[in-house]
């Protein structure tokens, strides 16, 4: 099979290597770098550089929760003057941390550093195409996240903080300085650099969604697309109509703080004195929020989704089941995620009728997402599985898609949502089902990809090791979250001992901190694995998963336009693993029916003169190359 | 001294372990291990599977038998107890998806591990079973939208008439309640009337105003139903009563409302849960500022006829503030004397 590899793509053909490619600079090879897979390599290091940001962040903030009588004294180096004297964390520093650990996460980790990273360097490779239909756009979408992050970094080294009103930033709060001091240069900075992050996210989505359309190599039709591509296409979707809605939020809270519009403010006292401010509305502000806000955890989740679909199928050895109902399942998904956004507001004191269509629209969506999970467990059933770190990792998502996304059917009830609105219920939920299961997409990914990316492998043992530790780990640090927000406990406190009725679970909360603290230990040996694989890992073979899909078939390090002869022509969908009468257990998307007499389905057969019909044509490429 | 040793201590502990890696992944090469699928690791990963699965379920049923009381608080309202109910009937039902999804996902993972004897079942789709586990859920579902619809409805709806009416306003970092008074009428407002003393901007050219009374508890009957009247000053809040089971966000501009029937007094709680120093407890749930997690406010159940004679003995607004009186008009002033009993005209 190699050998037929070799064939069709000619990669170990040494002219390919002596010309075709003028020479690069190192700026415009690493730097300003228009090929997709340095881009993608771009935003995934940045990416990981804010996931130890956030992590950091969430590590100071769990000491506070989990040990409220330490002394922080030894953060003083690092923090400076948000240590009270007292040696305690600044309670409106507490807010800040909390404020920027969601921001970060959600936005720069896992929109930028997850579709970012596999969008750029899955799309082309899976679908045959030599690189993005503009290389050029790409690389601005990067250098504008980059941009974005610089700003983002900037508000955490002024002297009133980063934005602190919590990560929806929600006005009054985030547009009046006096009644917060995050609120001022911080929420400006954080306002500039989301508007940076929109305009990165919106160039970057429209030219995957225009390179899956238009790119596909030949027999790449839609129902051939592998299931990552079907979710990356339909996450550029979902970022490219709710992203400009965020964006108008935005500015009209600009318009709020600086220029003394009324969108969202009205009948406010404050420091002393009564604003003119007349007529606006603080609900308004939430309803624009989310309106991106609930796609949002989509366009996270979809590409976790997508990926782990393609590792546990590969994985299993098996295709994966309910290939059409899985598109499907993602359809209505990202349908539905755009007419659910007011559960996030049952008791804002939006009227209640708007809430009972809302809780009707949101327990919808709870169906293409049990169909997902069915569909997982069905493909690994009766497989043949090995446990790759990816495959771990892809399972570990599917355990937190099931528990996180069961406590969504209590949230999605508005009578329950009352009870359990803004307690650590809906911490643990979301941390579940949003954070922890992208993230675990994120890093299957990563060791799935990495060969491909970097041409050696990551070590699978440190792989092994990191997953068990980071997945044991989450689940102690949010499966007792649950208890915590059933017994009431309220979110971004800075301490309960105010309440009697919340002075309990001191021990339970130290417990979530200690395995915090082990999980965020945990990365550390996935940033060593990482690094050291990509200077010292051992040299990938071609194939190491024995996988179907395309990116498999080009070189070692592949060039810039991917592969060095032809783009290969695709026959076949990319599930078809162990197929019977077949010699190998799986058949890549490159070989026609008519080499596997032996393990055609008889519709399969039918196609054989078809493709025969297909070789005389001859497609001009010349225009293309580069 | 120390911190060197410390440095040397976690530098010697790196080395070490970059040692033992770098054996390992030798081994590796030299045994070909990494070459086999059907490995000792696939094995480990296989088993481990299984016991972090067994160990789960175990930790979960223990930690939720043998600590419901701690995390289960009581509940003293009347829709409370329809919404604990419902929230329990949820947990039974999701938990049992939650097992057996969970099951079945280790299970399969450790049952079905790789063998170089086996292949894989070649198995795309199957429409019937998927049929299946679509319309299931989508009945389940439907049952509890339903349910929920019925609760969310009812919880709702409008007060009843003879509700006790009650204004709650939130700001930065406290809570203020103002009663109505004799009349069972609040006065207006204007957020531009309010000054370090008037902190509601109560309008005196109202009334409805002039009896008004602003407590430092709140105070609530047992067995009637109370309407808060919600508002907030300067930025969002929410007023939460964990034991009501009562939740509704303070918006600057908008008022909002909840309504309940407290069916436990103060006492009675205190004798329920041992504790002689416990008391209800409202707290913010919207993030607000520096002094969010003190956002306290006690409010106090009393007994139908304890409430009422509580009521009667508060002294109004008007009358531990004197000075507003020169606000009243003309007209009201009459009024504002009798409800104050003091003389405007000396």
């Amino acid at each position: 099979m190699d050998q037929h590899i070799a064939e069709t793509t000619g990669y170990h053909s040494a002219e390919w290597h002596a010309h075709g490619h003028h020479k690069e600079s190192f700026v415009t090879k690493y730097i300003f770098s228009q090929d997709h897979k340095t881009i993608a390599k771009q935003f995934l290091i940045t990416g990981i550089f804010w996931a130890f940001v956030g992590g950091i962040l969430s590590s100071i903030f769990r000491l506070q929760l989990g040990f409220p009588d330490m002394s922080l004294e030894w953060l003083r180096p690092l923090l400076g003057g948000w240590i009270t004297d007292a040696g305690k964390l600044d309670p409106e520093f507490y807010l800040a941390l909390i404020t920027m650990h969601g921001t970060i996460m959600v936005f720069f980790v896992l929109t930028a550093g997850l579709s970012g990273t596999f969008a750029n360097f899955l799309i082309p490779l899976q679908i045959g195409a030599r690189d993005m239909a503009s290389g050029f756009l790409n690389m601005l979408s990067y250098w504008f996240f980059f941009a974005s992050s610089v700003v983002m970094l900037c508000s955490f080294f002024l002297k009133t903080g980063p934005a602190a009103g919590g990560w929806v930033v929600y006005p009054p709060l985030s547009a009046l300085p006096q009644a917060l001091q995050g609120s001022g240069g911080g929420m400006t900075l954080w306002l500039v650099a989301m508007a940076l992050f929109i305009i990165s996210s919106l160039l970057g989505g429209i030219n995957y969604i225009t390179t899956i359309i238009n790119l596909r190599t030949r027999g790449m039709t839609f129902a051939r697309l592998p299931l990552t591509i079907w979710a990356l296409l339909l996450t550029a979707v979902l970022g490219v109509l709710s992203f400009p809605v965020l964006f108008s939020a935005a500015l009209l809270l600009i318009f709020d703080r600086s220029f003394g519009t009324s969108f969202y403010l009205s009948d406010i006292y404050i420091g002393g004195e009564a604003l003119s401010n007349l007529g606006g509305s603080a609900i308004l502000f939430q309803h624009l929020f989310w309106f991106l806000g609930h796609p949002e955890v989509y366009i996270v989740m979809l590409p976790g989704l997508g990926i782990t679909s393609e590792i546990i199928s590969t994985n299993s050895r098996k295709p994966i089941f309910g290939y059409r109902a899985m598109i499907g399942a993602l359809l209505a998904i990202a349908i539905l995620s755009f007419v659910v956004w007011a559960h996030h507001m049952f008791i804002t004191g939006m009227n209640p009728f708007l809430g009972s269509i809302f809780m009707i629209l949101t327990l919808i969506i709870a169906i293409p997402s049990a169909v997902k999970v069915f569909n997982y467990l069905a493909t690994m059933w009766q497989g043949n599985i090995r446990f790759t770190p990816g495959m771990l990792f892809s399972i570990g998502l599917v355990s937190f898609f099931i528990s996180g996304g069961l406590t969504g059917i209590f949230l999605g009830n508005a009578a329950l949502d009352i009870p359990l609105h803004d307690t650590y219920f809906v911490v643990a939920h979301f941390h579940l089902v949003m954070a922890s299961a992208s993230f675990f997409g994120m890093l299957a990914g990563v060791y799935h990809w990495f060969p491909k990316m970097f041409g050696r492998m990551m070590d699978a043992k440190l792989g092994y090791l990191h997953f068990w530790l980071t997945f044991v780990g989450v689940y102690l640090v949010f499966f007792p979250m649950h208890y915590i927000g059933i017994a009431g406990f309220p979110r971004r406190y800075y301490s309960w001992t105010n309440f009697d009725v919340f002075n309990a679970f001191t021990d339970l909360n130290t417990f979530v901190t200690v395995a915090a603290l082990a999980v965020m230990g945990a990365q550390l040996i996935f940033l060593f694995n990482f690094f050291y694989s990509i200077f010292r890992g051992r040299v990938a073979p071609p194939n190491p998963w024995r996988s179907n899909t395309l990116e498999w078939t080009t070189p070692l390090h592949p060039g810039h336009g991917n592969w060095p002869g032809a783009i290969p022509v695709v026959y076949r969908w990319p599930y078809d693993y162990s197929k019977p009468g077949a010699e190998e257990d799986f058949i890549p998307q490159y070989i026609p029916f008519s080499q596997t007499i032996e393990s055609n389905l008889p519709h399969e057969n039918e196609l054989i003169a078809l493709e025969e019909e297909e070789e005389g044509i001859v497609i001009d490429e010349s225009s293309e190359s580069h | 001294m120390f911190e060197v040793a410390i440095g040397l201590g976690v530098i010697l502990v790196l080395v070490i372990l970059m040692l033992l890696f770098r054996v390992q992944s030798l081994l590796n090469v030299a045994r070909g291990s990494d070459k086999k699928i059907e490995s000792t690791s696939n094995r480990v990963n296989g088993l481990l599977m299984l016991l972090f699965m067994i160990a789960g379920i175990v930790g979960f049923f223990w930690y939720s038998i043998s600590e419901f009381d701690s995390y289960n608080l009581p509940n003293a309202s009347e829709h409370g107890v329809i919404t604990d109910r419902m929230f329990w009937i949820t947990t039974v039902i999701t938990g049992v998806v939650f097992i057996l999804a969970n099951v079945a996902l280790f299970y399969f993972a450790f049952r079905y591990q790789y063998k170089d004897s086996r292949k894989a079942l070649f198995y795309p789709d199957n429409h019937k079973l998927e049929i299946v586990w679509t319309v299931i859920p989508a009945i389940v579902l439907t049952l509890l939208v339903g349910y929920g619809l019925k609760v969310w409805t009812q919880i709702t709806d409008d007060p009843p008439e003879d509700a006790e009416v009650v204004e709650i306003m939130g700001y930065q970092f406290a809570w203020k309640v103002r009663y109505p008074g004799k009349d069972g009428l609040l006065g207006g407002y204007d957020y531009r009337l309010i000054d370090p003393v008037n902190e509601f901007g109560v309008d005196f050219t109202d009334k409805a105003s002039l009896d008004d009374f602003v407590p430092r508890e709140i105070h609530v009957p047992k067995g009637k139903p109370v309407s808060l009247k919600i508002r907030a000053r300067d930025v969002l809040h929410s007023v939460y009563l964990p034991h009501l089971r009562v939740k509704m966000d303070a918006v600057p501009g908008m008022p909002t409302r909840f309504w309940f029937v407290p069916t436990k007094s103060t006492a009675e709680m205190r004798q329920e849960t041992g504790n002689p120093e416990f008391n209800y407890e409202l707290a913010c749930t919207e993030i607000c500022g520096r002094g969010h997690f003190s956002m306290r406010l006690i409010m106090v159940v009393d007994e139908p006829e304890d409430y009422e004679a509580w009521y009667n003995s508060q002294e109004t607004w008007l009358s531990q503030n004197p000075t507003y009186l020169s606000k009243v008009p003309e007209n009201l002033q009459e009024l504002a004397e009798a409800a104050t009993g003091i003389n405007i005209k000396n």
